[in-house]
């Protein structure tokens, strides 16, 4: 696999092009060359081949897109269901975001083949509502799509039918939690249902569902153009193909680098120019805010599932924040509780009000208030919230707290001996220290 | 303000796009917003009345997200990102900045000024632009990049009646408008701006001049390494969580 670039733009390879949102353009580029093999395929031949392609969802729990496929009982008379999470919340996430305003297409063809596989006839694309011009590009998509008789009734004269509806979300993270967006797409407050059933089982309008991440659903397209083996060719061994990474932060130049799997940090920083001028790496994340802190210790990892798994974290969406030595770890993990807390849905009581109090201690603490117990409390209390409630978020909040208090106690207790932050929080801006805070 | 007859059709013509129409309601409230500027009772009541629910119903939904607002929403939303990433490389100074410039408080519109256009301000979670920070965002619109003086600039140019471009998309119409889209009826913009931002674009630029690019066709590697039952996958899977619940349902199965 070594003979595989550094670099390999599948998802992106579009974005630099003239008009690359539009059918004419991404036709000229192959585009619906893919739909057009699928449609002649045996829809069971292609669940197989994404399930040897070894992909595994990209929207955070990586668990396989072509096994999620196979869950649907066939044998169920009710309607199947495909559901595409274009919900990107995750603090740190911009990768669907990017993808869906250059390249909307790759998502709609990735969507007719992947609802094809399944024997939908119905699919969704839920996108949050707070991203107006990337939905603009997808309902455009969507209508030249039908133009076009990609979509619609006898699509290309397969028998096939599909409708695409595009919905527009309403402002809440928990929408991003598969069962919650179902909610939402049901017109309901989005609060997560129990599981098991699975939304496989009983999904939308409790029938047969599948939801998918959009960067996902977007890779099927290549896999069936290019097979299976092509895309185990990228990746690491139990972690394949590629995938879009997020660099912001105190790098010298954030942005998007598609990478096969397994790329480490330390090469992706040196390509993004290297950590700002004149300052270090202090803490990172690997995949949005709910994945637990890494440090500069953590450098060579693999980015893959096994590698962050193996130092106590996730690769969840690869949004990968970076924070240089001038950031307070105590307010970056404040400001991140406290929008746990505005984003809990209030339908469990460990989340409801444990993200609560994981506020009111954080906050005394950043003030300086307090004694180094409030940190076994803040830990006591990250306990009865992890595995305890109902869904992931709760998980979520405590990720970001756990973490920072193993790799930086001592700035901790730093705040309790200084009375407050010894940092200057301008010195972390854009515009570090050559704006003074009159402004502010 | 009453809903015309128009605006109850396109409420039920939003409705009519899904197979059950209570799955209409998240757009049919961005289109009472679009006509009404705000979530108002009025709104709620035919909402209920087309989805054949309760009022109480309605309101339960239009209070849990975010988008929704009971009171009136200015010409246009101004929201700065204050999530962790955005606050620490510099959102806080903007917000800060806007606050007192706006005379304003969270989620407070500006005082009505004979010749002005009025703006809202509001603090936002993280909007999906982290390699853009400081972001902020007006009517839904990416203003990448941001610092509190080009923050300031923007939201002059508003007040003035000016015309605001989006850094990586089409011309800022109003708030009013962009809830229309939302609600799933598209305006002319579409084409405009660019397909992509500077940053979304750094790794495809490096690909093109070291010559890097996805394998060929003929590439293989090695298939079939994943695990053959769910048990296994979720084991894999980033979340303890499903392996509890995938347990659960093999109990119950049999």
């Amino acid at each position: 696999m070594s003979d595989v670039d550094t670099l390999t733009p599948v998802l992106t390879k579009d974005w630099g092009t003239d008009r690359s949102w539009t059918l004419p353009v991404y036709e000229s580029r192959g585009g619906y060359a893919s739909l057009k093999k699928a449609l002649t395929m045996a829809q069971d031949d292609i669940i197989a081949a994404v399930k040897d392609s070894g992909l595994r969802g990209r929207g955070g729990a990586g668990f396989p897109t072509g096994m999620k496929w196979s869950f649907i009982p066939q044998d169920n008379p009710k309607p199947k269901y495909l559901v595409v999470n274009a919900d990107e919340s995750e603090p740190g996430t911009c990768k669907d975001t990017p993808l869906m305003m250059a390249s909307p297409h790759v998502l709609v063809e990735g969507v007719i083949i992947s609802s094809f596989a399944i024997r939908a006839n119905t699919a969704f694309i839920y996108i949050r509502g707070e991203i107006l011009h990337v939905i603009r590009r997808v309902q455009a998509a969507v209508a030249e799509a039908y133009a076009a008789g990609h979509l619609g009734t006898n699509i290309h004269g397969s028998g096939y039918d599909l409708d695409i509806v595009v919905h527009a979300g309403a402002g809440a993270y928990i929408c991003g939690e598969e069962t919650a967006l179902l909610e939402g797409l049901e017109g309901r407050r989005g609060q997560p249902r129990l599981r098991p059933p699975f939304p496989a089982v009983a999904g939308l309008y409790a029938s047969p569902t599948v939801i998918n991440n959009v960067e996902s659903i977007a890779s099927v397209p290549s896999i069936i153009e290019h097979g299976a083996e092509w895309f185990a060719s990228m990746g690491t061994e139990k972690s394949k193909g590629y995938g879009i990474f997020s660099l912001s932060g105190h790098v010298t130049r954030p942005g998007q680098y598609e990478a096969p799997l397994g790329i480490t940090l330390r090469e992706l920083i040196g390509l993004s120019g290297g950590m700002r001028e004149g300052h270090q790496l202090k803490f990172w994340t690997p995949g949005g805010s709910s994945t637990p802190l890494l440090t500069d210790e953590h450098l060579d990892l693999p980015l893959d599932f096994e590698g962050m798994a193996g130092a106590g974290t996730m690769l969840g969406t690869r949004a990968i924040q970076l924070f240089d030595e001038t950031t307070c770890v105590v307010r970056a993990v404040l400001r991140w509780t406290e929008f746990y807390k505005h984003e809990s849905c209030g339908k469990c009581t460990p989340c409801r009000e444990g993200t609560w109090w994981l506020v009111q201690t954080l906050a005394a603490i950043e003030r300086g208030e307090g004694s180094e117990a409030d940190l076994d409390l803040l830990l006591d209390q990250c306990e009865n919230i992890l595995g305890r409630s109902f869904c992931a978020l709760g998980d979520g909040a405590t990720s970001p707290i756990s973490s920072s208090i193993q790799y930086f106690r001592d700035e901790y207790v730093a705040h309790l001996t200084h009375g407050g932050c010894p940092l200057d929080p301008a010195a972390s801006t854009v515009w570090g220290s050559s704006l003074t805070r009159s402004g502010a | 303000m009453s809903l015309t007859t128009e605006t109850r059709a396109e409420l039920e013509q939003i409705a009519a796009r899904y197979p059950q129409k209570r799955s209409g309601l998240l757009p049919m409230l961005h289109l009472v917003q679009s006509v009404e500027g705000r979530v108002t009772p009025e709104g709620i009541e035919t909402c209920a009345e087309i989805l054949e629910i309760s009022p109480a119903e309605v309101s339960g939904v239009a209070t849990f997200y975010t988008m929704y607002k009971r009171k009136p929403v200015g010409d246009y939303h101004v929201g700065v990102c204050t999530n962790t990433l955005c606050a620490v490389m510099g959102g806080d100074e903007i917000f800060a900045k806007l606050k007192d410039h706006l005379d304003v408080g969270n989620d407070e519109t500006t005082e009505e000024e004979p010749g002005k256009k009025s703006i809202t301000l509001e603090h936002l979670e993280c909007n999906a632009a982290c390699d853009y920070a400081p972001v902020m965002m007006v009517n839904w619109e990416f203003m990448d990049n941001q610092t509190p003086d080009s923050a300031v600039k923007v939201v002059d140019d508003l007040r003035a009646g000016k015309e605001v471009t989006s850094t990586r998309g089409p011309r800022i119409c109003s708030w009013r408008e962009a809830e229309r889209v939302l609600a799933g009826f598209p305006d002319d913009r579409v084409d405009e701006g660019p397909a992509a931002g500077e940053a979304s674009l750094l790794g495809l630029r490096i690909a093109a001049d070291r010559g890097w690019t996805a394998p060929s066709d003929n590439a293989s590697g090695r298939t079939g390494t994943e695990p053959t039952t769910a048990e296994g996958a979720v084991e894999e899977a980033d979340t303890a969580r499903a392996e509890t619940e995938t347990k659960q349902q093999e109990a119950a199965d049999e």
